[in-house]
């Protein structure tokens, strides 16, 4: 295990986020402001309780996956972009490190981003709306798998795209529809049958669900079967990187 | 003694079907300057990339310090030491994070006092704290060759150097190369400027659309393919070769003022003796004579056009 490897991945793309604090962790906080003031006290002073939850707890799950998606998505994609874009991925490619390691490295840095991020949202929240988490334990693991799986997806995309338009694309044109139609603002049962059935498509449902019901005790499917689609997700993700680096895909000619 | 590097079969083609390597064997001794010359898309970085596991190789073998390089990765990876081609930094690091980076990245504790000793020795001590992107290409240059050297490999490839960057820089660069010689380091690099090679290399390696034609001592090379030249200065203008003088490696300039002869220096007859005599028994005269040995890059251009 070349543990010096990892640790100067991890440490440089930690050093890359204190660079961009600003971007990292103060643009996401101030969206999920303004997310709060908008649909949590002006619509939401409107809306009924969704179960026993008051609608501005209630949206709170869902601020958090959405910011938690996005980032881990955009960061461990620019993580690995970068370097293959500046040509500094050599280095790493020569490297006497696993490809395993290598992801330690970077997904791992990625993750701890969101996981940070996540609190610091949750923290924010509690300046707009009282409430309380009934499971803590599965929050926190939620917030770990939700990140760690998002990053691995992340650094697939950053390998994938060869050029700024698709790394944006992704996060832009399929994660934000997946995510506003995965329930951040509603239940599902709030919605049509038909479109009730066609949003058990959407992987972030099940995300969304599972981690209302650790705060709320109330979820749209069951946790268990947020946690297998979660950790299915997961498995796809780290297939996918097993395979690329087995290939050299995009990585070595 | 068992090489250093030793390549067997390798054979390369790109996903596109183009065949950058054919067949190519090569050993490389322990704490040798090998120098790969040839010319533009010859294969010298694809062979060096395979090498250091940046492209995949089609098909063959390559021990680096007696690993193989996909089996034993990480053992051949940590001996090996890169500075490519293509300048690529990453700008809002500084130097010494940078180099730090390198050297944990290969698997080593942190040692700020080896990390000092190299940057002094390339002469960025100075600019340490300084932002990679503040620098010039040729200190960028000397930063990568820092990251090369930060985790102490036992070999060292250096794929063009010294392209772009001044005389004085590229002298250093020599005296550095040839203090990590001393050490016991091997160093394998491509140049495309031939003086380079024949000051600094022990063996030279030819290759061409990716074949190795030829790999050879340098200076077995030198005395084997190298012409000597003979210029005589005539005190009167010639108009043309007398009949008396004509023969094959004599030349008369185009101003008439001047006579070359090549001969191989090699040879038991040179044809000296016989020529001067002939030039005396036909009254011709001159003023003044030199010689003049080939140099590496007649012999390289020479080996190329072929
Ligand atoms: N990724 C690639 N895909 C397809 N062909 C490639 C690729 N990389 C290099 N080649 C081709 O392989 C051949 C050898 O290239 P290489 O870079 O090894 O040459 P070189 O000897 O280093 O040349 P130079 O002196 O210009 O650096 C060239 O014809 C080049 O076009
Ligand atoms: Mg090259």
């Amino acid at each position: 295990m070349n543990f010096y490897g990892v640790s100067a991945i991890y440490k440089f793309e930690m050093a890359r986020m204190k660079r961009t604090l600003m971007q990292s962790i103060l643009s996401p906080v101030i969206s999920t402001c303004l997310y709060f003031v908008v649909f949590g006290s002006a619509i939401g002073a409107r809306m009924g309780d969704i179960g026993d939850v008051p609608y501005g707890a209630f949206i709170i799950p869902g601020l958090v996956m959405l910011s938690l998606l996005m980032h881990s998505i955009s960061n461990a994609s620019f993580g690995i972009y970068m370097p293959k874009f500046s040509g500094t991925v050599y280095e790493v490619l020569s490297a006497p490190i696993s490809y395993i390691e290598v992801i330690l490295g970077y997904v791992g840095a990625a993750a701890t981003k969101s996981v940070i991020l996540g609190l610091i949202i949750l923290a924010t929240s509690k300046f707009f709306v009282d409430y309380s988490i009934l499971h803590p334990f599965w929050m926190v693991s939620f917030l770990v798998l939700t990140s760690v799986t998002f990053s691995l997806f992340g650094f697939i995309i950053g390998i994938w795209a060869d050029n700024f338009e698709k790394l944006q694309v992704v996060p832009m044109m399929i994660v934000t529809p997946l995510v506003f139609l995965g329930g951040t603002f509603y239940s599902i049962d709030m919605l049509p049958e038909v479109w009730q059935t066609i949003s058990l498509f959407n992987p972030v449902v099940y995300l969304i669900s599972g981690f209302r019901w650790a705060f709320f005790g109330v979820s749209d499917v069951h946790i268990g079967i947020s946690l297998l689609m979660t950790l299915g997700f997961l498995t796809a993700c780290l297939v996918t990187i097993s395979w690329i680096f087995k290939t050299g895909y995009k990585l070595r000619p | 003694m068992q090489p250093e590097i030793s390549v067997k079969n390798l054979n390369k083609s790109y996903d596109d079907g183009f065949q950058a390597l054919k067949d190519i064997n090569l050993d490389i001794s322990r704490g040798e300057i090998f120098a790969l010359l040839g010319p533009n898309g010859a294969g010298k970085t694809t062979l060096i990339s395979i090498i250091c596991g940046l492209v995949n190789m089609s098909s063959g073998q390559v021990l680096a310090a007696g690993n193989d390089i996909i089996r034993d990765y990480r053992k051949a990876r940590q001996a090996i030491g890169l500075v490519p081609q293509e300048l690529a930094t990453d700008s809002f690091e500084t130097v010494w994070a940078a180099v730090s980076f390198s050297r944990g990245l290969f698997g080593k504790p942190a040692n700020p006092a080896h990390i000092e000793k190299i940057l002094k020795a390339l002469s960025l001590w100075d600019k340490r704290n300084n932002h990679i992107m503040t620098l010039s290409g040729g200190m960028k240059r000397r930063v990568m060759i820092a990251k090369a050297l930060s985790h102490e490999p036992r070999i060292l490839f250096l794929d063009e150097p010294t392209a772009g960057v001044d005389v004085e820089l590229r002298r250093d660069m020599w005296a550095l190369v040839r203090q990590l010689r001393e050490s016991g380091v091997t160093i394998i690099l491509t140049t495309h400027y031939i003086e380079e090679a024949e000051e600094m290399a022990d063996r030279i390696g030819v290759i061409r659309q990716g074949e190795i034609i030829l790999v050879e001592d340098k200076n077995r090379l030198m005395n084997k393919l190298g012409k000597k030249e003979l210029r005589l200065q005539l005190q009167n203008k010639l108009e043309f070769l007398p009949p008396e003088l004509a023969a094959e490696s004599l030349e008369l300039s185009e101003s008439g003022h001047e006579l070359i002869y090549t001969f191989n220096a090699q040879h038991e007859q040179t044809g000296i003796a016989r020529l001067l005599r002939t030039l005396g028994d036909l009254g011709i005269e001159y003023r003044d004579l030199k010689t003049r040995e080939s140099s590496l890059e007649d012999i390289f251009v020479g080996l190329v056009r072929q």
